[in-house]
Order: structure tokens, then C-alpha cells, then sequence
């Protein structure tokens, strides 16, 4: 996945030059996790900045470089760090449309690794999108794979609102995928059925795909249960076309994320699809989430997030209510 | 109107009292018991001996990622060693030889880095505050404990550390302000390493020194070399001692270098030359000070072989010591303690799924 957005950011910069990439260590370093390698030997320290230790700053004049008509893709370097620049996207990004009723604009992207299973330190592996997409005027995005990552960061920064584009760093460097050289772009809004099945719907997003997929396949092979699993691919708007109608094929649902489950995004979906296909539920709706705690550091941090088994068993539940 | 130069009430030092080569300035020569030197020179070389310990385990894989301190000994040390057991230090992530003068055990840190949250736990009878990752958050807390110091007109003070990196976040303006408008009894220790992680101190911030930013906020500041201990503890003797007696805060740059690598999960060699570091190889502040010491006659070099065993025996029986504990922390369930004073029902609840979740686990390992 490292390589795929990798890409995306040479052949969109390559492509436009209204591309600028700004943050913590994304120049000679190429990014703590070498998101960024190789840009600034191509593009110059103009195109690619490395900035003062600032996300606020950061974020504040990625705004003003976007109301001036550039395409500025920041990277936050952990997004346990973002919320120091959470009011700029808050107070400002955010609202600038509105505010200036469609005159000004934040075409503008942040992207920041999330999520645990990596060891790493202290506020380095929280999984708060929902702080995001409660946001109105902010588009969210979380790809899953190599793929989808490259794709859906092109149009990310193609697309004319500010978007927080979320990298589940945990599947940074865990599978290989072909990327085709060509370029590709995914519609953000729009969600995938990764796999089709009858007896339950099984959705998530991020990090957790790679589990929940297994679990789909171990439900196959040891129950004998055909799982519909959807990625949803972007968290805002929410695509709740794609999974209404699959839990009215499928009559059961159930949700798995890292975000800890109180008011989390699980939360939305379950709403959603009690409001659209509440007549062809089976069984209640169920929720594989994070605890409500701050995440523990990583002696503990398996324990904390949702796994193949817990997947498995809260499926089974929903299978035989 | 004509233009007028605006005097102002400050100028810039730099204080370097003993040089590379050992050359001591015996006119700014800090008048420090011999007692506290021998003891200020034990911490330095167990700190160095004990980052050295930490990357081995490191490697071995027997704990996590941590930030190293090589180097940076000297202005550490100097630094806390002002410090009365009732004041209050707060640290930021890099500050292991500080928190272990604190009185923090190695056993904790060692803990820490191994992934257990019991490790961040102050013991009970230091004031100070755990590790801050968030760069230059803690500064603003120093003041607010500062703060409600002079409001108990209390004569301790507060001693708060960061980088030259967290010198451009706004919590660090922020807090420099608001200690400057309340004169608030705070110290503020940067210690400038000259990079934060691949970005340079030149990056950092186009002023010429971190000092002068102290000016900017109304209080005194000061550029000290941070290799050099005694400097830095006769620096920063100064801004306790005016902290103290009800003068407000100071601000001290401790120009220093960071040894190692920024964490262990970082390649310095990609944005920094061998030489520089080589450069910076010689201005070690351990073997600045064993000079002096030695030219004191407080110390001899079999003082410092039985000084290096004594202490790789005490770093042996923590890592001995963490190690066992840490077989003992394992449980998951403790996770859920000190989210709230109370655990409310909702958690009370996930804790029970979880519980259930590691029976089940158990049963399906048992019989599979
Ligand atoms: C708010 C915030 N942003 C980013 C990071 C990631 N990060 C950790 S340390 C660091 C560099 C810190 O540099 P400096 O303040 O000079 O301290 P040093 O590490 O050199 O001791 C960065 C960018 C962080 N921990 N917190």
C-alpha cells in the first residue's frame, strides 16, 4: 500500500502542478513511513515541504494554499496527532463553502496513517474517524487495500471539498496487489461488495477487512454460511445504498471496526439500516468494535481490537437469533 | 515623527563554562558540593549505559520502539538537578534520564517500553507527570501547575522539557505566554538536538537561536552549551532560583545533540552526515566531565571502572526484574481499569464480552 499511494502522489504531481505535498519529515526522509519517498528529489523543496513541527500550521496553510487554487496534499505524520489541527478543519475547511456561499473553496486533502496493530508508542494507534465524519462538509475516506488506496487517492485530490483520507497503517506493508501502471480512479461515496453471500452481511472498512474477510471465509468453511462482506471504502457520505440492500437480501448484519463502539460508526450504520430495511431484519444488528477505552500500549493492544474469532463468534450469534 | 530604536530590556548570552577540551572558565566555575558532582556523574554514565542496555533489548525484540537519550545526558541532568523533591517536573518523551533522578525506576521504564501501560505510572511520592508524546503539549501544563503554585503561594516551582521541534507548535507559544502574563514559576528546558526526527533546527524556525523567543513573551532567556553539565546546571540554577523567589519564568536552550537515532524506529542516515555526528563525538559531556572530575581529584579511572560495574549490575537486576513482572502483567482485562474512577455499566459490560471472549479462547486453544 506504501508503493500504491506512493504512486498515486507521483503520477498526480506528475499530472498537475497545482499538487503540493506538505507535512513533518515528507522530504528528505520521505515520510516516517516512506509515503513520500523519492517526491522531493523530483519535485523540488517548492512542491514537496518539509514544515516546522506544526499540524495546526500545517493544516491552516494547506487551507490557504487551497482557497488560492492549489490541490494541497498534507500528511499528518500519526492521526493521534491531527487533533491539534482538528479546529482548522472544524472552523474552517470545513465551512469556507458555505460561509462564502460556494465562492470560496478547501479543495484540499489530509492524509494521516491510523489505527493499531503495529507496536507502536503512546497516541500512535487510535482509530477516530467518527470525530471526521461528524463533521459536516468533509468528505472521509479509508481505503483497505493497495488498489483501492491508489485509486481513491487520486480522485481524494481531485475532488473539490476537503477529504481526510485515513491509511490503515497496519496494512501498510501486510499484502501484495497488482496496481496497474495505468492510471485509476474510484468514486468516493461509493462502497464495494467484496464478496457476495445470502445469509448475512458483514461490513467494515480499513484495517479490519483483512480480518473480516477471514472470518467470512471460516464461516464458509465450518457453517456452511455464505457471508456478503462490503467495504465501505469511504466513511462520509456514507454509501448506505450498498448495504440497505444487501442486509434486505441477507436479513442480518453485523459491523466490525477498530474505533472504539460508543458513538462510533457502527453506531450510523446500524441506524441506517433501521431506517431503510428495518421490515427484513432477522436478527438484531450487531457491532464488532473497539472497547469505549483509550487504546492500551501493545502488550495489550490484541486483546483491544476486533480479531478473527470475536468476528466469527458475534456472526454465529447473529446467525442463530 | 522620526524613527527611534525601541531599547529593550534584554541581550543574549551563550554559557559555556567548561569546553571541549576540558578547559575549565574558573571565574563561572558553579559552586556545586562534591557529593552532588560525583552523584550528577554516576547518573550521566548509568543513563548512557542504560540507552545502550534499552537498544540492545530493543533489537533482541524484548521491548517496543523508544526514543534514545545519548548525548543528552549532560543537559538532562543538569538541568533536573536543580530540582527540590516537591517541585514538579514534566517530561516529554525523551527525558528517561530526568524521570530515573526523579526517582522513576529503570524497572518502570523498561516496563514502559515493553508495552505495559503500568509503566507510565509516576511513583507515589514524585510529583511529576508521565511521558508526553504529543510534541509541546506538556509545556502548557507545566504553567497551569505553576500556576495554581502561586496560588497556593508555594515557593516550588515546575521544570518542563521539549525539543527544538516543539518550539514551532502553538501550545508551546501558547504556554510561553501565558507564563509570561501570570509569571508563572515554570522553567521551560528545550533541549535543542538540532533535529526533529529529519527536519534540522535551521527548519525549524528562521530565528537565529531558540533563546531569543523567550524575549518575545517577557521573560528572561538564555543559550547554554548542553554538553557542558556545568553550564547547564549554573543556567538553570539561575531561572529556579527566580522562579523561586517570585520572579516569573525563564526560558533555557540547551544547545546539545542527539547521538543515536530519533527513535529506534527511525534511519538517521538518510538525512544526516557521519560527519556531523562525528563532529558532535567530541564534545561528549561524560567524558567533558570525567575530565574535570579527574583534574578535581574526585575521581580516578578505577573509580570509574568499579562506577561501570556497579551499574551494569543494577541495570542487570531491572531488566531481570521487568522481565519477570511482565510475565506476570499479562492480563487483558486490565485494560479497562482507570478509563473513569468508576467503571460505568457500558464499560462494566465490555469487560464482561471480553472476559468471555478469553474464556472462549481458551477452550477453542484446549481443544484444538
Ligand atoms: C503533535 C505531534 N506531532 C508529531 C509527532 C511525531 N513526532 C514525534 S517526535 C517528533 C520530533 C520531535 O522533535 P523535537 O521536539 O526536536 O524533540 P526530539 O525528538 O528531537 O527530542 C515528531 C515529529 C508527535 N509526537 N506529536
Amino acid at each position: 500500500m506504501v508503493q500504491a499511494i506512493n504512486l498515486a502522489l507521483h503520477q498526480e504531481m506528475e499530472k498537475d502542478d497545482r499538487v503540493i505535498v506538505l507535512g513533518e519529515d515528507v522530504g528528505k526522509d520521505g515520510g516516517v513511513f516512506r509515503l513520500t519517498e523519492g517526491l522531493v528529489q523530483k519535485f523540488g523543496e517548492e512542491r514537496v515541504m518539509d514544515t516546522p513541527l506544526a499540524e495546526s500550521g500545517i493544516v491552516g496553510v494547506s487551507i490557504g494554499m487551497a482557497l488560492y487554487g492549489l490541490r494541497p496534499v498534507c500528511e499528518i505524520q500519526f492521526s493521534g496527532f491531527s487533533y491539534q489541527n482538528l479546529h482548522q478543519i472544524e472552523n474552517h475547511a470545513s465551512r469556507l463553502r458555505r460561509r462564502s456561499q460556494g465562492r470560496l473553496t478547501v479543495p484540499m486533502v489530509l492524509r494521516a496513517p491510523y489505527g493499531g496493530g503495529i507496536r507502536a508508542l503512546e497516541h500512535h494507534s487510535e482509530s477516530r474517524e467518527a470525530f471526521w465524519a461528524h463533521i459536516p462538509g468533509l468528505k472521509m475516506v479509508i481505503p483497505s487495500g493497495p488498489r483501492n488506496a491508489r485509486a481513491l487517492l487520486i480522485s481524494a485530490i481531485r475532488d473539490p471539498d476537503p477529504v481526510i483520507f485515513y491509511e490503515p497503517k497496519a496494512v501498510y506493508r501486510a499484502f501484495r496487489e497488482e496496481v496497474p501502471e495505468e492510471e485509476e480512479t474510484m468514486p468516493l461515496g461509493k462502497s464495494q461488495t467484496v464478496q457476495e453471500g445470502k445469509d448475512i452481511t458483514l461490513i467494515s472498512y480499513g484495517a479490519m477487512m483483512r480480518p473480516t474477510l477471514e472470518a467470512a471465509q471460516e464461516l464458509k468453511e465450518k457453517d456452511q454460511v455464505e457471508a456478503e462482506v462490503i467495504d465501505l471504502l469511504t466513511i462520509m457520505p456514507l454509501d448506505d445504498e450498498l448495504f440497505t440492500a444487501s442486509v434486505k437480501k441477507t436479513g442480518r448484519a453485523l459491523i466490525v471496526h477498530e474505533a472504539p463502539k460508543s458513538f462510533g460508526p457502527g453506531a450510523e450504520i446500524a441506524s441506517r439500516i433501521m431506517e431503510k430495511s428495518f421490515f427484513h431484519l432477522e436478527a438484531p444488528i450487531a457491532r464488532v468494535a473497539g472497547y469505549d477505552i483509550v487504546i492500551p500500549l501493545f502488550a495489550r493492544e490484541d486483546a483491544y481490537l476486533p480479531n478473527v474469532q470475536r468476528i466469527v463468534r458475534a456472526a454465529r450469534q447473529v446467525l442463530s437469533s | 515623527m522620526p524613527r527611534k530604536e525601541i531599547k529593550l530590556p534584554y541581550k543574549l548570552e551563550r554559557l559555556s563554562i567548561l569546553d571541549e577540551k576540558g578547559k575549565l572558565d574558573k571565574s563561572l566555575e558553579p559552586d556545586i558540593p562534591d557529593e552532588l558532582l560525583l552523584k550528577l556523574h554516576r547518573a550521566m554514565l548509568a543513563a548512557r549505559r542504560f540507552d545502550e542496555r534499552l537498544l540492545n533489548l530493543q533489537r533482541q525484540g524484548r521491548i517496543g520502539t523508544f526514543a534514545p537519550i545519548t548525548g543528552q545526558e549532560g543537559a538532562q541532568l543538569g538541568a533536573v538537578a536543580n530540582l527540590r523533591p516537591d517541585d514538579w517536573m514534566v517530561p516529554c518523551f525523551r527525558e528517561t534520564a530526568a524521570e530515573i533522578w526523579r526517582g522513576k525506576t529503570m524497572d518502570n521504564a523498561i516496563i514502559y517500553f515493553g508495552g505495559f501501560d503500568e509503566g507510565a505510572r509516576p511513583e507515589d511520592e514524585r510529583n511529576d507527570l508521565p511521558i508526553a508524546v504529543p510534541v509541546g503539549s506538556q509545556t502548557l501544563h507545566a504553567v497551569g501547575l505553576a500556576c495554581a503554585m502561586k496560588y497556593r503561594r508555594k515557593d516550588t516551582v515546575v521544570m518542563t522539557f521539549f525539543g527544538d521541534g516543539a518550539t514551532s507548535e502553538g501550545d508551546f507559544h501558547e504556554a510561553m505566554n501565558f507564563a509570561g502574563v501570570f509569571q508563572a514559576p515554570v522553567i521551560f528546558v528545550c533541549q535543542n538536538n538540532q533535529w526533529a526526527i529529519s527536519v534540522p533546527r535551521s527548519k525549524q524556525t528562521r530565528s537565529e537561536t531558540l533563546a531569543q523567543k523567550a524575549f518575545a513573551y517577557g521573560m528572561p532567556g538564555i543559550q547554554v552549551d548542553g554538553n557542558d553539565v556545568l553550564a547547564v546546571y549554573a543556567a538553570v540554577k539561575e531561572a529556579v532560583e527566580r522562579a523561586r523567589a517570585g520572579e516569573g519564568p525563564s526560558f533555557v536552550e540547551c544547545d546539545t545533540y542527539r547521538m543515536m537515532m530519533h527513535t529506534t524506529a527511525d534511519d538517521p542516515k538518510r538525512y544526516r552526515s557521519e560527519e556531523e555526528v562525528d563532529e558532535w563525538r567530541g564534545r561528549d559531556p561524560i567524558t567533558r566531565f570525567q575530565k574535570y572530575l579527574k583534574a578535581k581529584k574526585l575521581l580516578k579511572d578505577t573509580d570509574i571502572e568499579k562506577l561501570e560495574q556497579e551499574i551494569k549490575g543494577e541495570i542487570q537486576s531491572a531488566v531481570d526484574r521487568a522481565e519477570a513482572l511482565m510475565k506476570k502483567l499479562g492480563d487483558p482485562l486490565d485494560m479497562f481499569s482507570h478509563t473513569y474512577a468508576e467503571i460505568p455499566p457500558h464499560l462494566a459490560e465490555q469487560k464482561e464480552e471480553l472476559s468471555q471472549v478469553l474464556t472462549s479462547d481458551k477452550q477453542e486453544a484446549n481443544h484444538g
